[in-house]
């Protein structure tokens, strides 16, 4: 239990003292902090319809967010996932488009591969580079990112552009292709109860099988686990492959749940608040589970911020930022050293 | 044919253009140069030239002078560098997670304060800006004159920047120190040098650069800001410190690099090329990726590049 309060209450303080700030910042600027958050909460879980579109919001980050952590336990940082999310969704649009004929009980598990192997393959280009060419991943994962940002780019705009050529933006997947949704007319759909399902599934791999430890081990302690006779490289590469894999299924779940079609600037940087999302769920899945809520709500919340507040709802953005790098800071030993000090000196005066 | 006779006549032009283009990336990465010579690597330089480029806006709309401008753009650089020196040199935070932090941070904090103070009315802003500098004879060579001598201030500055921070790395005890303190940490240590105050200073330094070039974009290659306008500058920085193999002269060419290769994409699309925009535009991504793959690069980089320093 003292282990679990450890790691739990870093982030609670990193909420707080990021909403303290924000607050703060407001006040200075003139701004309302109560209306402000006020707006945020009711934009988030306001109504029924308000809950649904959290929940939404909060599939895509995710799924990621369990790609990055995922890839994490092993000591990689997948600062791809954003790439890899772009190629999953427009895998699936190409794929989805031939699948008219088909049922959708055969469709959606073909663009579902498709996502994931297009994921699979672009997080294979950064890791040939690293182990053919020695290319650090960090470095790579970012210049893939924008490739494949220009990639859909391209695609939108020539092979895959609507029929009508009109917009830059591929065709609607046909209705086979489509993740059935669950409470018409809310917005909630399949991908939504399968992201938690995919949560438990990564859960009990990481924790309930033996690849699985292999995997956290050559993280935690790449020297002890060589001893151990692990072959931490290729657990790496495993857990690298499998981070791409799932970034890639979430932006094919997008895809086939919510947009239907993928247009220029698809993704609002779900990639990189992914990465947020596995450093506040301290990497832990069910915590993950509980940060992309959490996102997910500030996401869905940053609309009615503009209408109600009269905030721009990139305050978001500052949030999640100002939170992460509390959390970065608490996290430190110097910080944790301290910590443990004072709780010393308070026990002993 | 005809695009490439086109382009051969309009060289001079081009030149003067990738000189332009090249002016931000080469100043960010020469900061990013010094910071990992110390021995941390800033993916936050993103949002430094951001932050630079909005602050550089704002000062010169309130005052109408670009100069001070320029001035509030390099201090917002250097702040913001601060804080990620603070986190990471000073607490030993992970030097990727403050960086990427730091990037959403500026995206986020420009966009509530544009909004907030200019608010939303879909109008760009139209700040004054620096106007160029014809050096005297020398813009009036033939060919190439007006394309190398008539350009704004930061750009020579930019330039200039370029041998100078190679004396100092190189050829100067701060210099020596601060590459040992990339390599060696702990041996720097033992030698009294503090690899903290080294890598604070440094990335001063680079959040200085940074913020230069960000006002750049706000104050000389265009007159306004527009969120998101470093549009990946930052990263195509780093890409170009890899490139360029850690020495100011490398970036140099470098950053010429992928200022020919951004000038040559709007040539190309007035002459009318058929080669899709999106494709030239990844250019600089998949030159870097190559780059990287071709040269054995783990060798050359800083020994102790990304680790984060704890004094024993």
């Amino acid at each position: 239990m003292t282990l679990r309060i450890a790691r739990v209450l870093p982030a609670l303080l990193a909420l707080v003292s990021a909403f303290a700030t924000i607050a703060l910042g407001l006040w200075i600027c003139g701004g309302s902090v109560g209306s402000t958050f006020s707006a945020l909460l009711l934009g988030a879980v306001g109504d029924t319809y308000r809950i649904t579109e959290t929940a939404v919001k909060t599939c895509p980050l995710l799924y990621t967010g369990l790609a990055v952590m995922l890839a994490l336990h092993a000591g990689v940082w997948n600062i791809g996932a954003e790439g890899q999310f772009l190629l999953g969704a427009l895998a699936t649009a190409w794929v989805g488009q031939y699948t008219t004929a088909l049922a959708p009980v055969i469709a959606i598990p073909i663009i579902c591969s498709a996502a994931l192997g297009a994921g699979l393959f672009w997080a294979s280009c950064a890791l040939i580079l690293k182990k053919k060419r020695g290319v650090n991943e960090v470095i790579s994962t970012i210049m893939l990112n924008f490739i494949a940002a220009n990639l859909v780019s391209y695609c939108v705009h020539g092979p895959l552009m609507e029929t009508q050529g009109q917009y830059p933006q591929t065709d609607l997947l046909p209705t086979t292709a489509r993740l059935p949704r669950l409470l018409p007319p809310t917005r909630l759909h399949l991908g939504v109860p399968l992201a938690l399902l995919a949560a438990l599934a990564v859960w009990f791999f990481l924790f309930r099988t033996k690849a699985g430890f292999r995997l956290r081990a050559s993280g935690a302690n790449p020297t002890a686990a060589r001893f151990a006779g692990i072959h931490v490289d290729q657990e790496m590469s495993v857990a690298f492959l499998l981070s791409g894999a799932l970034a890639g299924l979430a932006g094919g779940i997008e895809v086939s749940g919510i947009t239907q079609r993928v247009y220029e600037r698809f993704s609002s940087g779900y990639g990189y608040t992914a990465i947020a999302v596995a450093l506040v769920g301290q990497r832990s899945p069910l915590g993950v589970v509980f940060a992309a809520v959490f996102f997910g709500a500030l996401e869905a919340g940053a609309g009615s911020l503009q209408r109600e507040a009269g905030v721009s709802s990139v305050l978001v953005s500052v949030m999640q930022a100002t939170m992460v790098l509390f959390l970065a800071a608490y996290s430190t030993d110097t910080m944790q050293r301290w910590w443990r000090g004072r709780m010393k000196s308070d026990i002993s005066s | 044919m005809d695009i490439l006779a086109s382009l051969l006549t309009n060289s001079s032009s081009l030149l003067h253009a990738t000189l332009i283009a090249a002016t931000p990336l080469l100043l960010a990465a020469l900061g990013e140069t010094l910071v990992e010579r110390a021995g941390v690597i800033n993916i936050g330089l993103e949002g430094i030239l951001l932050i630079g480029a909005f602050a550089g806006m704002v000062g010169s709309y309130f005052t109408g002078s670009p100069f001070i401008g320029l001035l509030l753009g390099a201090a917002a650089g250097v702040l913001l560098a601060l804080l990620f020196a603070s986190l990471t040199v000073g607490l030993g935070a992970d030097q990727v997670v403050v960086g990427i932090s730091i990037n959403l941070l500026a995206a986020g904090l420009t966009g509530v304060l544009y909004r907030g103070i200019f608010g939303v009315t879909g109008q760009a802003l139209i700040v004054k800006t620096f106007s160029p500098l014809s050096l005297p004879l020398l813009s009036s060579l033939p060919f190439f004159g007006s394309a190398l001598f008539q350009h704004t201030l930061l750009v020579y500055f930019a330039l200039l920047a370029v041998p100078l921070c190679g004396i100092v790395l190189f050829h100067t005890r701060a210099g020596l120190q601060l590459q040992a303190v990339g390599e060696h940490p702990h041996a720097a240590e033992t030698l009294g040098v503090s690899v903290r105050w080294v890598r604070t200073l440094t990335l001063g330094i680079e959040g200085l650069l940074g913020g230069l070039a960000g006002s750049y974009l706000s104050l000389a290659y265009s007159n306004t800001f527009i969120e998101g306008m470093s549009a990946g500058r930052g990263f195509i920085a780093l890409a170009i410190v890899i490139f360029g193999r850690w020495k100011p002269i490398g970036v140099l060419y470098g950053a010429l690099f992928f200022g020919a290769a951004t000038a040559l994409q709007f040539q190309l699309q007035a002459l009318g090329s058929t080669i899709p925009y999106q494709f030239v535009l990844m250019l600089p991504y998949g030159l870097t990726l190559l780059a990287l793959a071709l040269s054995g690069i783990r060798i050359m980089a800083p020994l102790a590049l990304g680790q984060p320093y704890q004094r024993e």
